[in-house]
């Protein structure tokens, strides 16, 4: 085996990711969005958003993440890029995990490193400390990406697969966005969540990528 | 493996479920009455838990059971498939998933009716078993949509074994991060470590109960998986013909 294609994999998807004009600002334009709408929803008042704020951006982050993964092994299946990762010689779990990973770092890490903005938006307190927010929105997303990968990976040869994505993947979410929401919030008796939150994420990253391969080989048939 | 082979044949399982399937019906159809008889008429009110309303017991309880054991017996049949590709174990699979979501949606629905009048509330976001048991119905629904979504059968039965095995392995995972909500629920009554410890006037019902939609259950299982296969059969027949004309 040789690393060439899944450096190559990796390569194109941060190309695919940054292709189009607008990038990584693509995403971060939704999950902004999906949060502002938020207080124009449910009110402006600080001590409910204060309440609130994390969670939503928790949400925000979930559907970024289906949103993103939509169509990332669409192409490959269309354009024959599949075909050929199958022929290459490096394992399909490898290629895939690469992939995931390219999106998560164009379009994860971005909506983690802007959610401090947001957090003071949502009226966080002084002393909630949003650097550590950040590091748990990146690593729920990256858990995100790989679950949401395997569905992308299903529903490749779909058509109109994002509902279905959504559909499976959600129950995958749980356990991370639970673990997340109790890391973030800081409340007593969670001082053990920023660590099973991190088992989650490391959890994904090692069972995801199997399931993804057996899926894209059945896209390739 | 041998005698998995055995059971993997389907002129044996037409054979079998052609008088098992029947005997199935009538025997759970005769618990689930004898049981709500029981549960309904005969046996004492529980103040502790609601009063009569405690009465639905007698089928949330079987329907809680059917929830965990059919997605349990679906992921088996996914596995049995992917490895050995018996087409039954896939046709198995199919048959058990629009099943196993209507009985856990009968969880859903009854633990909501028990929950109303003794909690005061229809939804309980805070407890842990009807998140799972929630949680399930969605991982159900999600098989369901995606082998619907497949132009073949034979991807149908490759990325719903995919996804049963993706979900079974996480369903203790959602189950742990679940349980880290407080639960106002009641602990589990009847498997407990010292036998059960719920009193035998209410407990023989239940087990009867459970008994019988087990039995109703896998009495429809196995029709649902006789029209499939005849269905298989026709769709061969008919490309035999076709090939031949």
């Amino acid at each position: 085996m040789s690393p060439a294609p899944i450096l190559s994999a990796f390569r194109q998807a941060l190309g695919e990711a940054w292709a189009g004009g607008a990038g990584a600002l693509l995403p971060l334009g939704f999950f902004a969005g999906a949060a502002v709408l938020v207080p124009l929803g449910i009110g402006t008042e600080p001590g409910m958003l204060r309440a609130v704020g994390p969670g939503i951006l928790w949400v925000a982050l979930a559907l970024s993440s289906l949103v993103t993964l939509e169509r990332i092994f669409q192409a490959d299946v269309e354009d024959g890029a599949l075909d050929l990762w199958l022929q290459a010689g490096a394992p399909v779990s490898a290629i895939a995990a690469a992939k995931t990973f390219a999106h998560w770092l164009t379009a994860g890490l971005p909506l983690a490193l802007m959610s401090p903005v947001l957090a003071l938006m949502f009226q966080a307190d002084a002393d909630v400390n949003l650097l550590s927010g950040a590091l748990a929105y990146g690593l729920g997303g990256l858990a995100f990406f790989f679950w949401g990968g395997v569905g992308a990976a299903l529903s490749a040869t779909v058509r109109r697969g994002g509902l279905l994505i959504a559909l499976i993947a959600l129950p995958l979410y749980v356990p991370t966005a639970i673990f997340g929401s109790m890391a973030v919030s800081g409340a007593a008796g969670t001082t053990a969540a920023p660590l099973l939150l991190a088992a989650s994420t490391l959890f994904a990253l090692a069972v995801a990528p199997f399931a993804m391969a057996a899926a894209l080989r059945l896209a390739a048939d | 493996m041998g005698m998995l082979s055995a059971f993997a044949n389907p002129h044996r399982f037409l054979a079998l479920s052609k008088w098992l399937a029947p005997v199935f019906y009538l025997l759970g159809a005769g618990l689930i009455a004898w049981g709500l008889w029981q549960g309904l008429y005969v046996v004492p009110k529980d103040e502790v838990q609601g009063g009569d309303i405690m009465r639905v017991m007698f089928v949330h309880v079987p329907a809680a059971w059917l929830a965990m054991a059919s997605y349990t017996a679906m992921a088996s049949a996914s596995f049995v498939w992917f490895i050995w590709r018996h087409e039954l174990a896939d046709i198995a699979a199919k048959a058990i998933a629009p099943l196993g979501a209507v009985w856990t949606a009968l969880c859903l629905a009854t633990g909501s009716i028990w929950g109303k009048p003794t909690w005061g509330t229809w939804w309980q976001w805070d407890d842990a078993r009807m998140m799972s048991v929630l949680f399930l119905f969605f991982l159900f629904l999600g098989y369901m949509a995606l082998r619907a979504a497949m132009d073949s059968r034979q991807k149908a039965a490759r990325a719903g074994a995919i996804l049963a095995m993706v979900g079974a392995i996480n369903v203790p995972l959602i189950k742990f991060s679940v349980d880290l909500f407080t639960s106002l629920h009641q602990d589990s009554s009847v498997l407990t470590a010292e036998g059960p410890k719920m009193a035998a006037v209410y407990l023989w019902p239940l087990l009867m109960s459970g008994l019988g939609h087990s039995l109703l259950f896998g009495a429809m299982v196995m029709t649902l998986m006789r029209a499939e296969i005849w269905t298989r059969r026709a769709a061969r027949q008919r490309a035999r013909l076709l090939a031949g004309a």
